[in-house]
Protein backbone atom coordinates (compact mmCIF):
# COMPACT_ATOMS: atom_id res chain seq x y z
CA UNK A 1 0.00 0.00 0.00
CA UNK A 2 1.38 3.09 -1.12
CA UNK A 3 1.72 5.75 2.11
CA UNK A 4 3.62 8.34 1.08
CA UNK A 5 3.05 11.39 -1.11
CA UNK A 6 4.42 15.06 -2.16
CA UNK A 7 0.88 16.30 -1.72
CA UNK A 8 -2.56 14.26 0.13
CA UNK A 9 -5.60 15.09 -1.11
CA UNK A 10 -8.31 14.06 1.49
CA UNK A 11 -12.08 14.40 -0.10
CA UNK A 12 -13.00 12.64 -3.50
CA UNK A 13 -15.22 15.38 -4.67
CA UNK A 14 -15.00 17.51 -7.61
CA UNK A 15 -12.82 19.84 -5.61
CA UNK A 16 -10.36 16.93 -4.36
CA UNK A 17 -10.47 14.99 -7.52
CA UNK A 18 -9.59 18.57 -9.93
CA UNK A 19 -7.03 19.61 -7.32
CA UNK A 20 -5.25 15.72 -7.76
CA UNK A 21 -5.06 16.16 -11.12
CA UNK A 22 -3.96 19.36 -11.65
CA UNK A 23 -1.38 18.22 -9.39
CA UNK A 24 -0.20 15.09 -10.69
CA UNK A 25 -0.22 16.68 -14.17
CA UNK A 26 2.64 19.06 -12.85
CA UNK A 27 4.39 15.81 -11.92
CA UNK A 28 3.15 15.84 -8.32
CA UNK A 29 2.80 12.63 -7.12
CA UNK A 30 -0.69 12.28 -5.12
CA UNK A 31 -2.89 10.38 -2.66
CA UNK A 32 -6.54 11.06 -2.64
CA UNK A 33 -8.39 9.81 0.65
CA UNK A 34 -11.84 9.14 0.26
CA UNK A 35 -14.27 8.22 3.45
CA UNK A 36 -17.39 7.22 1.52
CA UNK A 37 -17.04 4.02 -0.59
CA UNK A 38 -18.27 6.44 -3.53
CA UNK A 39 -16.32 8.96 -6.12
CA UNK A 40 -18.13 12.51 -5.65
CA UNK A 41 -20.38 11.29 -3.79
CA UNK A 42 -21.17 14.37 -1.82
CA UNK A 43 -22.21 18.12 -2.83
CA UNK A 44 -20.38 16.92 -6.34
CA UNK A 45 -23.43 14.73 -7.39
CA UNK A 46 -25.96 16.81 -5.38
CA UNK A 47 -26.43 20.08 -7.02
CA UNK A 48 -28.00 21.63 -10.06
CA UNK A 49 -25.20 21.99 -12.65
CA UNK A 50 -24.54 25.77 -12.73
CA UNK A 51 -21.82 26.97 -14.07
CA UNK A 52 -22.83 30.89 -12.98
CA UNK A 53 -20.85 33.75 -12.38
CA UNK A 54 -24.00 36.31 -11.79
CA UNK A 55 -25.66 35.88 -8.69
CA UNK A 56 -22.39 35.30 -6.25
CA UNK A 57 -20.71 37.04 -3.40
CA UNK A 58 -17.97 39.25 -4.84
CA UNK A 59 -15.35 37.95 -3.21
CA UNK A 60 -16.07 34.59 -5.51
CA UNK A 61 -15.72 36.64 -8.84
CA UNK A 62 -13.07 37.22 -9.62
CA UNK A 63 -12.27 33.28 -9.07
CA UNK A 64 -15.00 32.22 -10.60
CA UNK A 65 -14.07 34.59 -13.52
CA UNK A 66 -10.84 32.99 -14.27
CA UNK A 67 -12.44 29.23 -14.21
CA UNK A 68 -14.85 30.22 -16.93
CA UNK A 69 -12.73 32.03 -19.07
CA UNK A 70 -9.44 29.95 -18.53
CA UNK A 71 -10.87 25.71 -17.55
CA UNK A 72 -14.27 25.44 -18.84
CA UNK A 73 -14.82 26.26 -22.34
CA UNK A 74 -11.73 22.98 -23.35
CA UNK A 75 -12.83 20.83 -20.28
CA UNK A 76 -14.34 17.90 -22.18
CA UNK A 77 -11.41 18.07 -24.52
CA UNK A 78 -8.76 17.60 -21.51
CA UNK A 79 -11.23 15.15 -19.66
CA UNK A 80 -11.91 12.87 -22.84
CA UNK A 81 -15.34 13.03 -21.35
CA UNK A 82 -18.36 14.90 -21.59
CA UNK A 83 -19.02 17.59 -19.45
CA UNK A 84 -22.28 18.58 -21.44
CA UNK A 85 -21.09 22.46 -20.92
CA UNK A 86 -23.48 25.07 -22.06
CA UNK A 87 -22.36 29.00 -22.37
CA UNK A 88 -25.88 29.70 -22.83
CA UNK A 89 -26.37 32.50 -20.25
CA UNK A 90 -28.19 32.65 -16.63
CA UNK A 91 -31.29 34.22 -15.87
CA UNK A 92 -32.11 35.13 -12.73
CA UNK A 93 -35.97 35.48 -12.53
CA UNK A 94 -37.77 38.10 -10.37
CA UNK A 95 -41.36 38.55 -9.65
CA UNK A 96 -41.87 41.06 -7.44
CA UNK A 97 -40.68 44.60 -7.23
CA UNK A 98 -38.26 43.90 -3.95
CA UNK A 99 -36.96 40.82 -6.17
CA UNK A 100 -35.89 43.68 -8.77
CA UNK A 101 -34.39 44.93 -5.78
CA UNK A 102 -32.16 42.37 -4.22
CA UNK A 103 -31.23 41.17 -8.39
CA UNK A 104 -30.32 45.21 -9.55
CA UNK A 105 -28.16 44.88 -6.39
CA UNK A 106 -26.16 41.60 -6.82
CA UNK A 107 -25.96 42.94 -10.52
CA UNK A 108 -24.32 46.23 -9.63
CA UNK A 109 -21.68 44.75 -7.60
CA UNK A 110 -21.11 42.07 -10.46
CA UNK A 111 -20.59 44.99 -12.32
CA UNK A 112 -17.96 46.29 -10.39
CA UNK A 113 -15.91 43.54 -10.32
CA UNK A 114 -16.41 43.02 -13.95
CA UNK A 115 -18.96 41.05 -14.94
CA UNK A 116 -20.69 41.96 -17.66
CA UNK A 117 -24.16 40.99 -16.77
CA UNK A 118 -27.26 43.42 -16.48
CA UNK A 119 -31.14 44.02 -15.22
CA UNK A 120 -33.34 42.99 -18.54
CA UNK A 121 -36.74 43.44 -19.04
CA UNK A 122 -40.26 41.03 -18.49
CA UNK A 123 -40.52 41.57 -22.37
CA UNK A 124 -36.54 40.62 -23.09
CA UNK A 125 -36.89 37.84 -20.52
CA UNK A 126 -39.68 36.09 -22.83
CA UNK A 127 -37.49 36.82 -25.80
CA UNK A 128 -34.85 34.63 -23.88
CA UNK A 129 -37.22 32.09 -22.98
CA UNK A 130 -40.89 32.33 -24.51
CA UNK A 131 -41.80 29.74 -22.06
CA UNK A 132 -41.61 31.48 -18.43
CA UNK A 133 -44.82 32.96 -17.11
CA UNK A 134 -46.32 36.18 -17.41
CA UNK A 135 -45.46 36.22 -13.34
CA UNK A 136 -41.73 37.27 -14.56
CA UNK A 137 -41.26 40.87 -14.24
CA UNK A 138 -37.74 40.76 -14.94
CA UNK A 139 -34.29 39.18 -14.51
CA UNK A 140 -30.82 39.79 -14.13
CA UNK A 141 -29.01 38.08 -17.42
CA UNK A 142 -24.93 37.06 -17.84
CA UNK A 143 -24.09 35.63 -21.12
CA UNK A 144 -21.54 33.74 -20.13
CA UNK A 145 -23.03 31.90 -17.54
CA UNK A 146 -23.90 28.27 -18.50
CA UNK A 147 -24.56 24.91 -16.96
CA UNK A 148 -23.04 21.52 -17.19
CA UNK A 149 -22.97 17.48 -15.76
CA UNK A 150 -22.17 17.65 -12.47
CA UNK A 151 -21.82 13.65 -12.58
CA UNK A 152 -19.49 13.42 -15.93
CA UNK A 153 -17.05 16.08 -15.30
CA UNK A 154 -16.11 14.87 -11.38
CA UNK A 155 -15.66 11.61 -12.76
CA UNK A 156 -13.92 12.46 -15.48
CA UNK A 157 -11.25 14.48 -13.23
CA UNK A 158 -11.33 11.25 -11.20
CA UNK A 159 -10.47 9.08 -14.54
CA UNK A 160 -7.95 11.42 -15.58
CA UNK A 161 -6.33 11.93 -12.40
CA UNK A 162 -6.21 8.20 -12.12
CA UNK A 163 -5.06 7.63 -15.53
CA UNK A 164 -1.61 9.65 -14.59
CA UNK A 165 -1.05 7.49 -11.44
CA UNK A 166 -3.18 9.38 -8.56
CA UNK A 167 -3.64 6.30 -6.06
CA UNK A 168 -7.29 6.70 -4.77
CA UNK A 169 -8.82 5.01 -1.61
CA UNK A 170 -12.18 4.95 -1.29
CA UNK A 171 -13.67 3.61 1.92
CA UNK A 172 -11.04 5.16 4.34
CA UNK A 173 -11.93 7.81 6.47
CA UNK A 174 -9.47 10.34 7.45
CA UNK A 175 -9.50 10.14 11.25
CA UNK A 176 -7.15 12.84 12.12
CA UNK A 177 -4.30 16.01 10.76
CA UNK A 178 -1.03 15.16 12.99
CA UNK A 179 1.70 17.89 12.99
CA UNK A 180 5.29 17.47 13.22
CA UNK A 181 7.61 20.47 14.43
CA UNK A 182 4.66 22.72 13.92
CA UNK A 183 4.41 21.59 10.28
CA UNK A 184 1.36 19.76 8.54
CA UNK A 185 2.91 16.14 7.94
CA UNK A 186 0.52 12.94 8.97
CA UNK A 187 -3.15 11.94 7.48
CA UNK A 188 -4.42 9.37 9.97
CA UNK A 189 -6.87 6.72 8.88
CA UNK A 190 -7.89 3.98 11.08
CA UNK A 191 -5.96 1.33 8.84
CA UNK A 192 -2.41 3.25 8.15
CA UNK A 193 -0.42 6.85 8.55
CA UNK A 194 -0.20 8.57 5.57
CA UNK A 195 2.57 11.21 5.05
CA UNK A 196 3.23 14.17 2.48
CA UNK A 197 4.64 17.77 2.35
CA UNK A 198 1.32 19.52 1.37
CA UNK A 199 -2.25 18.00 2.77
CA UNK A 200 -5.13 19.81 1.11
CA UNK A 201 -8.31 19.63 3.27
CA UNK A 202 -11.41 19.46 0.79
CA UNK A 203 -13.82 16.54 1.85
CA UNK A 204 -17.33 19.95 2.31
CA UNK A 205 -18.54 19.91 5.80
CA UNK A 206 -16.37 16.81 6.72
CA UNK A 207 -13.72 19.32 6.45
CA UNK A 208 -14.60 20.88 9.58
CA UNK A 209 -13.64 18.27 12.62
CA UNK A 210 -10.63 17.54 10.58
CA UNK A 211 -9.25 21.19 11.07
CA UNK A 212 -11.14 22.02 14.39
CA UNK A 213 -8.56 18.88 15.51
CA UNK A 214 -5.56 21.63 14.51
CA UNK A 215 -6.90 24.09 15.75
CA UNK A 216 -8.31 26.11 12.48
CA UNK A 217 -12.10 26.77 12.77
CA UNK A 218 -14.28 27.51 9.68
CA UNK A 219 -17.89 27.93 10.20
CA UNK A 220 -20.02 26.17 8.59
CA UNK A 221 -23.02 23.51 9.06
CA UNK A 222 -24.68 20.82 7.10
CA UNK A 223 -28.08 22.00 5.21
CA UNK A 224 -30.09 20.17 3.18
CA UNK A 225 -30.21 20.76 -0.24
CA UNK A 226 -32.84 18.87 -2.69
CA UNK A 227 -34.00 18.69 -6.20
CA UNK A 228 -36.22 17.27 -9.21
CA UNK A 229 -35.22 15.22 -12.07
CA UNK A 230 -38.49 15.09 -14.88
CA UNK A 231 -38.61 12.49 -17.80
CA UNK A 232 -36.85 13.87 -21.18
CA UNK A 233 -38.91 16.41 -22.85
CA UNK A 234 -38.43 17.75 -26.42
CA UNK A 235 -35.07 20.68 -26.07
CA UNK A 236 -37.04 23.71 -25.23
CA UNK A 237 -34.37 26.29 -23.07
CA UNK A 238 -30.12 26.16 -22.92
CA UNK A 239 -30.23 28.99 -20.28
CA UNK A 240 -29.50 27.73 -15.99
CA UNK A 241 -32.19 29.37 -14.14
CA UNK A 242 -32.46 31.11 -10.73
CA UNK A 243 -34.47 33.21 -8.87
CA UNK A 244 -33.94 36.27 -6.64
CA UNK A 245 -34.62 34.46 -3.76
CA UNK A 246 -32.60 31.47 -5.12
CA UNK A 247 -35.67 29.35 -4.08
CA UNK A 248 -35.26 27.82 -7.62
CA UNK A 249 -33.02 26.85 -9.59
CA UNK A 250 -32.42 24.47 -12.48
CA UNK A 251 -31.75 24.09 -16.05
CA UNK A 252 -32.78 21.44 -18.99
CA UNK A 253 -29.82 18.81 -19.41
CA UNK A 254 -28.58 17.59 -23.11
CA UNK A 255 -30.67 14.29 -21.79
CA UNK A 256 -33.77 16.14 -22.44
CA UNK A 257 -34.60 15.86 -18.54
CA UNK A 258 -34.92 18.95 -16.41
CA UNK A 259 -33.78 19.25 -12.95
CA UNK A 260 -34.97 21.84 -10.82
CA UNK A 261 -33.70 22.36 -6.87
CA UNK A 262 -36.39 24.25 -4.61
CA UNK A 263 -36.74 25.27 -1.14
CA UNK A 264 -39.59 24.70 1.08
CA UNK A 265 -38.44 26.39 3.95
CA UNK A 266 -37.22 23.26 6.11
CA UNK A 267 -34.07 22.67 4.70
CA UNK A 268 -32.03 23.75 7.94
CA UNK A 269 -33.97 21.11 9.68
CA UNK A 270 -33.14 18.01 8.27
CA UNK A 271 -34.05 14.79 10.25
CA UNK A 272 -31.00 12.77 9.61
CA UNK A 273 -27.79 14.36 9.31
CA UNK A 274 -25.81 11.06 8.42
CA UNK A 275 -27.66 10.69 5.32
CA UNK A 276 -29.55 12.95 2.73
CA UNK A 277 -32.53 11.84 2.19
CA UNK A 278 -35.47 13.53 0.14
CA UNK A 279 -38.27 14.87 2.52
CA UNK A 280 -42.15 13.81 1.54
CA UNK A 281 -42.81 17.63 1.39
CA UNK A 282 -40.34 18.58 -0.81
CA UNK A 283 -41.48 16.99 -4.61
CA UNK A 284 -44.96 18.75 -3.93
CA UNK A 285 -43.87 21.85 -2.84
CA UNK A 286 -41.07 22.27 -5.78
CA UNK A 287 -43.66 21.15 -8.35
CA UNK A 288 -46.39 23.87 -7.25
CA UNK A 289 -42.86 26.03 -7.32
CA UNK A 290 -42.06 25.02 -10.67
CA UNK A 291 -45.52 25.19 -12.18
CA UNK A 292 -45.82 28.93 -11.59
CA UNK A 293 -42.34 30.01 -13.49
CA UNK A 294 -43.22 27.04 -16.13
CA UNK A 295 -47.17 26.41 -16.53
CA UNK A 296 -46.46 24.52 -19.69
CA UNK A 297 -44.81 21.83 -17.52
CA UNK A 298 -47.47 20.98 -15.42
CA UNK A 299 -47.64 17.82 -17.31
CA UNK A 300 -44.20 16.40 -17.67
CA UNK A 301 -43.78 13.69 -14.99
CA UNK A 302 -40.89 13.42 -11.76
CA UNK A 303 -39.15 10.11 -12.28
CA UNK A 304 -36.71 10.92 -9.11
CA UNK A 305 -35.94 13.27 -6.30
CA UNK A 306 -32.09 13.13 -4.63
CA UNK A 307 -31.29 15.12 -1.81
CA UNK A 308 -27.70 16.13 -0.63
CA UNK A 309 -25.95 18.14 2.00
CA UNK A 310 -24.47 21.61 1.53
CA UNK A 311 -21.07 22.93 3.72
CA UNK A 312 -22.60 26.47 4.38
CA UNK A 313 -20.62 28.89 5.78
CA UNK A 314 -21.42 31.70 7.81
CA UNK A 315 -20.93 34.02 5.01
CA UNK A 316 -22.10 31.98 2.63
CA UNK A 317 -18.85 31.85 0.77
CA UNK A 318 -15.84 29.36 0.12
CA UNK A 319 -12.85 28.92 1.79
CA UNK A 320 -10.00 28.66 -0.77
CA UNK A 321 -6.17 29.15 1.23
CA UNK A 322 -3.38 27.61 2.47
CA UNK A 323 -3.14 27.58 6.21
CA UNK A 324 -0.40 30.11 7.44
CA UNK A 325 0.26 29.06 10.97
CA UNK A 326 0.44 25.16 9.64
CA UNK A 327 3.16 25.29 6.60
CA UNK A 328 1.78 22.38 4.63
CA UNK A 329 -1.62 22.43 4.94
CA UNK A 330 -4.23 24.12 2.42
CA UNK A 331 -8.92 24.09 2.19
CA UNK A 332 -10.57 24.26 0.05
CA UNK A 333 -14.34 23.98 1.60
CA UNK A 334 -17.74 26.11 2.57
CA UNK A 335 -18.39 26.26 -1.07
CA UNK A 336 -22.13 26.52 0.32
CA UNK A 337 -23.96 24.59 -2.20
CA UNK A 338 -22.25 26.44 -5.12
CA UNK A 339 -18.81 24.35 -5.51
CA UNK A 340 -19.76 22.85 -8.58
CA UNK A 341 -19.06 25.90 -11.34
CA UNK A 342 -16.31 26.84 -9.13
CA UNK A 343 -14.57 23.73 -7.97
CA UNK A 344 -12.43 22.98 -11.12
CA UNK A 345 -10.93 26.56 -10.42
CA UNK A 346 -10.29 25.98 -6.89
CA UNK A 347 -8.61 22.82 -8.01
CA UNK A 348 -6.39 24.48 -10.28
CA UNK A 349 -5.28 27.55 -8.07
CA UNK A 350 -4.51 25.10 -5.01
CA UNK A 351 -2.30 23.14 -7.33
CA UNK A 352 -0.86 26.20 -8.43
CA UNK A 353 -0.53 27.42 -5.19
CA UNK A 354 1.18 24.29 -3.86
CA UNK A 355 4.18 24.01 -6.36
CA UNK A 356 4.73 27.69 -7.34
CA UNK A 357 3.15 29.81 -3.96
CA UNK A 358 1.20 31.78 -6.99
CA UNK A 359 -1.85 31.37 -8.08
CA UNK A 360 -3.51 32.94 -11.42
CA UNK A 361 -6.63 33.86 -9.83
CA UNK A 362 -7.21 36.07 -6.99
CA UNK A 363 -8.36 33.81 -4.04
CA UNK A 364 -7.15 36.45 -1.27
CA UNK A 365 -10.87 37.04 -0.55
CA UNK A 366 -11.61 33.45 0.10
CA UNK A 367 -9.19 33.21 2.94
CA UNK A 368 -9.50 31.28 6.10
CA UNK A 369 -8.99 33.88 8.41
CA UNK A 370 -11.62 36.33 7.12
CA UNK A 371 -14.24 35.67 10.37
CA UNK A 372 -14.58 38.37 12.31
CA UNK A 373 -16.42 38.92 15.36
CA UNK A 374 -19.54 40.94 15.92
CA UNK A 375 -17.90 43.27 18.34
CA UNK B 1 -10.33 0.54 2.16
CA UNK B 2 -10.88 0.22 -1.32
CA UNK B 3 -7.44 0.56 -3.40
CA UNK B 4 -9.05 2.33 -7.39
CA UNK B 5 -5.48 1.49 -8.87
CA UNK B 6 -5.74 -2.22 -8.07
CA UNK B 7 -5.10 -4.59 -10.67
CA UNK B 8 -8.25 -5.93 -12.33
CA UNK B 9 -6.46 -6.76 -15.55
CA UNK B 10 -7.23 -5.68 -18.91
CA UNK B 11 -10.29 -5.34 -20.59
CA UNK B 12 -10.88 -8.07 -22.96
CA UNK B 13 -13.76 -7.00 -25.74
CA UNK B 14 -16.33 -9.59 -25.34
CA UNK B 15 -18.61 -11.28 -28.35
CA UNK B 16 -21.76 -10.03 -26.42
CA UNK B 17 -20.55 -6.09 -26.02
CA UNK B 18 -23.11 -4.58 -28.05
CA UNK B 19 -25.76 -6.26 -25.75
CA UNK B 20 -28.73 -3.18 -24.27
CA UNK B 21 -28.68 -3.71 -20.54
CA UNK B 22 -29.97 -0.14 -19.58
CA UNK B 23 -32.83 -0.29 -22.05
CA UNK B 24 -34.54 2.81 -21.14
CA UNK B 25 -31.19 4.62 -21.58
CA UNK B 26 -29.72 2.26 -24.15
CA UNK B 27 -26.43 1.49 -22.26
CA UNK B 28 -24.65 -1.80 -23.28
CA UNK B 29 -22.72 -4.15 -21.82
CA UNK B 30 -19.28 -3.47 -23.74
CA UNK B 31 -19.56 0.44 -21.84
CA UNK B 32 -20.33 -0.67 -18.53
CA UNK B 33 -17.28 -3.04 -18.52
CA UNK B 34 -15.18 -0.54 -19.80
CA UNK B 35 -16.23 2.36 -17.38
CA UNK B 36 -15.16 -0.26 -14.73
CA UNK B 37 -11.69 -0.33 -16.39
CA UNK B 38 -11.57 3.45 -16.38
CA UNK B 39 -12.08 2.84 -12.49
CA UNK B 40 -15.93 3.46 -11.87
CA UNK B 41 -15.91 0.17 -9.44
CA UNK B 42 -19.15 0.85 -8.10
CA UNK B 43 -22.77 1.28 -9.00
CA UNK B 44 -23.72 4.76 -8.34
CA UNK B 45 -20.19 5.75 -10.29
CA UNK B 46 -21.59 3.30 -13.30
CA UNK B 47 -24.94 5.29 -13.31
CA UNK B 48 -23.91 8.86 -13.29
CA UNK B 49 -21.14 8.00 -15.36
CA UNK B 50 -23.09 5.88 -18.37
CA UNK B 51 -26.91 7.08 -16.95
CA UNK B 52 -27.60 3.46 -17.22
CA UNK B 53 -30.55 2.97 -14.60
CA UNK B 54 -31.58 6.52 -14.79
CA UNK B 55 -34.60 6.48 -17.07
CA UNK B 56 -38.36 5.78 -16.74
CA UNK B 57 -37.85 2.54 -14.90
CA UNK B 58 -34.74 4.16 -12.69
CA UNK B 59 -32.85 0.64 -12.71
CA UNK B 60 -35.65 -1.68 -11.84
CA UNK B 61 -34.86 -3.85 -14.94
CA UNK B 62 -31.35 -3.36 -15.23
CA UNK B 63 -29.85 -2.98 -11.80
CA UNK B 64 -29.21 -6.88 -11.28
CA UNK B 65 -27.57 -7.27 -14.44
CA UNK B 66 -25.50 -4.11 -14.02
CA UNK B 67 -24.20 -5.46 -10.52
CA UNK B 68 -22.99 -8.45 -12.04
CA UNK B 69 -21.32 -7.41 -14.86
CA UNK B 70 -19.31 -4.91 -12.46
CA UNK B 71 -18.55 -7.74 -10.20
CA UNK B 72 -17.74 -10.21 -12.83
CA UNK B 73 -14.91 -7.55 -14.07
CA UNK B 74 -13.62 -6.99 -10.67
CA UNK B 75 -13.44 -10.70 -9.69
CA UNK B 76 -15.67 -10.50 -6.78
CA UNK B 77 -19.10 -11.77 -5.68
CA UNK B 78 -22.36 -9.57 -6.73
CA UNK B 79 -23.11 -9.53 -3.11
CA UNK B 80 -20.12 -7.45 -2.37
CA UNK B 81 -20.85 -4.69 -5.07
CA UNK B 82 -23.55 -2.29 -2.92
CA UNK B 83 -26.86 -1.36 -4.85
CA UNK B 84 -27.24 2.24 -5.66
CA UNK B 85 -29.85 4.63 -3.91
CA UNK B 86 -33.44 3.84 -4.66
CA UNK B 87 -35.39 7.17 -5.52
CA UNK B 88 -38.97 7.97 -5.45
CA UNK B 89 -41.46 8.15 -6.86
CA UNK B 90 -42.11 4.78 -7.44
CA UNK B 91 -43.79 5.43 -10.79
CA UNK B 92 -43.25 8.86 -13.05
CA UNK B 93 -45.79 11.11 -11.87
CA UNK B 94 -47.11 14.46 -13.66
CA UNK B 95 -45.94 17.65 -11.40
CA UNK B 96 -49.41 18.31 -11.56
CA UNK B 97 -50.62 15.48 -9.92
CA UNK B 98 -47.26 15.99 -7.41
CA UNK B 99 -48.27 19.12 -6.54
CA UNK B 100 -52.09 19.39 -6.10
CA UNK B 101 -51.90 17.26 -2.40
CA UNK B 102 -53.51 20.27 -0.73
CA UNK B 103 -56.66 19.61 -2.53
CA UNK B 104 -56.49 16.10 -2.53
Amino acid sequence: MKTTADVIVIGAGIVGCSTAYYLAKKGMSVIVLEGSNYIGNGGSSRNGGGVRQSGRNPKELPLMIWGVKNIWPHLSEELGVDTEYKQKGNLRLGKTDRHLGILTKLTENAVKCGLDVKMISAAEVKGINPYLSDEVVGASWCATDGHANPLTTTLGFYKKARELGVQFYTDCPVVQLRTVCGTMRQVITSEAVFEAEAVVVAAGFESKPLLDGVGINIPMRKVKLECLVTEAEPQMFEQMLGTAEADFYGHQTKHGSFVFGGHTGYERYAIDYANPSSSSSFASCTSRGIMKYFPILKDAKIVRAWAGFMDECADEVATVSKIDEIPGLYVECSFTGHGFGIGPAAGYNTAELITTGKTPADIQPLRYDRFKTAM
Amino acid sequence: MNDRLRDIGPFVPGRDDDLLICRCEEVTKGEIRQAVHEGMFTMPEIRRYLRCGMGLCQGQTCARLVKGIIASELHIAPSEVEPASSRGPVRPTEMSTLGNEEEA
